[in-house]
């Protein structure tokens, strides 16, 4: 049975649900206890201070307590509030959590849930709170997925927190506020949707670039053309069944991600692609990103580096345009 | 621990280590490791107050508290001779080597990094009501690292029942802690924090033991977490590779006054004079040594991991790596 939810009380109410039926699930970081990002509001008046930890400004030192937590059996859940924290927690999200499997040889998991809360970008925030840095995670291979749906942001914390690893959910800033239909079905690691199915060229978009993807999809098919727009979900692991068959389909393929473009996840998957199918290809694949510059402060400059609905369609455009006659 | 026990641990981890340095330079173990002779009376001090349940993190120079935590040497020879056997099954080697089972939550190739994650350790046993505890070593050079000062606040505004165990060599690799010390005493950091802490001296195993018992009771009773900094030395080099890389960067005065109070050497003349005869402490070296030369046998006769296994054991989940084996 479906219903209607805010994204931010779908995520909500799964977390209510989890740790009301398993004491070992902990929620912290900080002003959690508050609930700035509304992500954990009213977790403090339910479970109580001990399961609701507020911490101290120390990135570090409470990802590597949740870390402990989950090698001695607990199942932490840590928010962090502004997604350039990636940075400052970075030694223990990669070279201690995530590589605690691998280098104790399988001794321990680490099931740890990292939420992004208010990932990316929003008007205003300049250069040091709008990055998109999932790349890095990626490259130091922590499951890390993004929902844009609020299905999706129920589903695939259900995913999260059943999963025995280290995941990263970035919660994108722009999509907290929305609403949508709750199935209650887990969205499983790695497995991603078609926002909307066209024949023409695939749009594959990375986290609420998925929205912009799909208005630019109503744009094209004004002009006749039928966007197909592929939401992965997860960006590691990735869907390339899904990302195949929509190019075996289209022949054509568009990457749109609001990140920095160098070694960025555009890069990884347009790389992906061209190796392991190269003859569904009839165009190389276009990327639409960010240039590799900090978000700029003036709304001009601001909505210079992003991208949007007329640079999107112009990439998709190009893409059209171009044949490598690589079909066979 | 009574009697002789403590001595033969730490015969056990010098024994190791004096095998663990001569394999590195005939090239029968990979890399360089990180040896500690010299400290071995921290390890064992600070881990004879301990239980199997009870966990510690360590440092890259590690190989001592998992021994003194009761690792088995067999399992720690073929983990650095790359062996399938091996206690990370060839995934770690020395810098990683971990034995979660007996509660050794890792040594650590990040200065400090282990301190959180004892941290969470601690968190862990005070929210599931036993009166386990948690201790973290970590060097002069790692007290110096962000990571352990936002652990000590957290420690101590949780009451974590845990030991911060700083092991003072003088030493942070080459830079003496004269250069990098703002203010000598390690352990007045602590009172920053409101943790009771004490300096002992870290050549003297039993001085360390009763620290240990001190801090071990008071994080059973509920009381929170203390800090321990143990003055000691390292009789070798950073790393195995030191004396042919020519590191001068220690007196051989200096080295000479602290072989003086070789720790081994202090606490077997303590036995000899409580009475326990020449005979039983020569028993107990020949015992040691013929142990650690079993280990390396069975260690060697030990299978190499398959190279088709290297992605293994990435994801708890089974999920497989890209770009490895699916």
């Amino acid at each position: 049975m479906s219903e209607v939810q805010r994204y931010i009380h779908a995520l909500n109410s799964v977390l209510r649900e989890y740790m009301g039926a398993d004491p070992r699930y902990l929620y912290m970081g900080e002003d959690v206890r508050f609930a700035t990002r509304g992500v954990a509001k009213g977790l403090v008046d339910e479970f109580g201070p001990d399961r609701v930890l507020d911490c101290p400004i120390s990135e570090q030192g409470f990802t590597g307590v949740a870390t402990g937590l989950a090698m001695a059996g607990y199942r932490p859940i840590v928010e962090y509030q502004i997604t350039a924290l990636l940075y400052v927690a970075f030694d223990q999200l990669v070279d201690q959590a995530q590589k605690m499997s691998f280098i104790t040889g399988g001794q321990t998991a680490v099931p740890v849930t990292y939420l992004m809360a208010g990932s990316g970008w929003r008007p205003g925030i300049a250069g040091q709170h709008a990055d998109n840095p999932y790349a890095l995670l990626v490259h130091c291979g922590m499951k890390t997925g993004i929902p844009v749906a609020a299905d999706d942001a129920a589903g695939m914390l259900r995913a999260a927190l059943d999963d025995p690893d280290p995941v990263m959910l970035f919660l994108p800033a722009a999509c907290l506020p929305s609403r949508g239909e709750i199935s209650g079905d887990v969205a499983p690691i790695g497995t991603g949707r078609i926002a909307r199915p066209g024949t023409d060229i695939s749009v594959c978009a990375i986290g609420p670039m998925v929205n912009l993807a799909l208005e630019a999809a109503e744009a094209m098919e004004l002009d006749g053309v039928s966007v197909e727009v592929i939401d992965p979900r997860w960006l590691l692991p990735f869907d390339y069944d899904l990302l195949r068959q929509s190019i075996r389909k289209t022949g054509r393929l568009v990457v749109c991600d609001d990140a920095s473009r160098s070694c960025g996840i555009a890069s990884e998957i347009a790389a992906s692609v061209h190796e392991m199918f190269p003859h569904d290809l009839r165009a190389p694949v276009e990327r639409l990103t960010r240039p590799d510059v900090p978000m700029p402060f003036a709304p001009t400059l601001e909505s210079a580096v992003v991208p949007n609905v007329v640079k999107l369609c112009d990439a998709i455009r190009r893409a059209l345009r171009t044949t490598e006659g690589t079909r066979r | 621990m009574m009697g002789t026990e403590a001595l033969k641990r730490m015969l056990t981890i010098r024994t190791f280590e004096q095998n663990i340095a001569a394999l590195v330079n005939a090239n029968r173990v990979t890399g360089v490791t990180h040896e500690y002779i010299g400290q071995e009376a921290v390890a064992v001090g600070i881990c004879a107050e301990l239980q199997q349940d009870d966990v510690i993190t360590s440092t890259h120079r590690g190989h001592g508290h998992v021994i003194a935590k009761g690792g088995d040497i067999v399992r720690m020879f073929a983990e650095l001779m790359g062996r399938a056997t091996g206690m990370n099954r060839g995934r770690g080697g020395s810098m990683h080597i971990a034995d979660v089972s007996i509660g050794v939550f890792g040594a650590n190739g990040i200065v400090a990094a282990g301190a959180p994650i004892a941290g969470g350790a601690a968190l862990a046993m005070r929210l599931s009501g036993t009166d386990r505890v948690s201790a973290t070593f970590f060097g002069d050079g790692g007290s110096n690292q962000g990571v352990l000062f936002e652990t000590l606040n957290l420690a101590a505004l949780w009451k974590l029942p845990m030991l911060f165990v700083c092991e003072n060599n003088g030493y942070a690799a080459t830079t003496s802690i004269d250069s990098v010390l703002a203010v000598k005493s390690i352990s007045k950091r602590a009172a920053a924090f409101g943790m009771p802490a004490e300096t002992v001296d870290g050549m003297d195993v039993r001085a360390v033991r009763d620290a240990a018992q001190r801090a071990v009771t008071l994080a059973r009773s509920g009381g929170g977490p203390s800090f321990i900094e143990a003055l000691t030395y390292r009789f070798v080099g950073h790393h195995t590779a030191e004396t042919l890389m020519k590191m001068e960067y220690r007196s051989d005065e200096e080295l000479v006054t602290w072989k003086e109070r070789d720790p081994i050497e202090l606490e077997a003349a303590r036995l000899l004079a409580e009475g326990v005869s020449d005979a039983a402490i020569d028993e107990l070296r020949s015992q040691v040594a013929a142990h650690v030369k079993r280990a390396i046998e069975m260690a060697d006769g030990a299978p190499r991991p398959s190279p088709e296994s290297a992605t293994d054991f990435m994801y708890a989940s089974g999920t497989r790596p890209v770009g490895g084996r699916q």
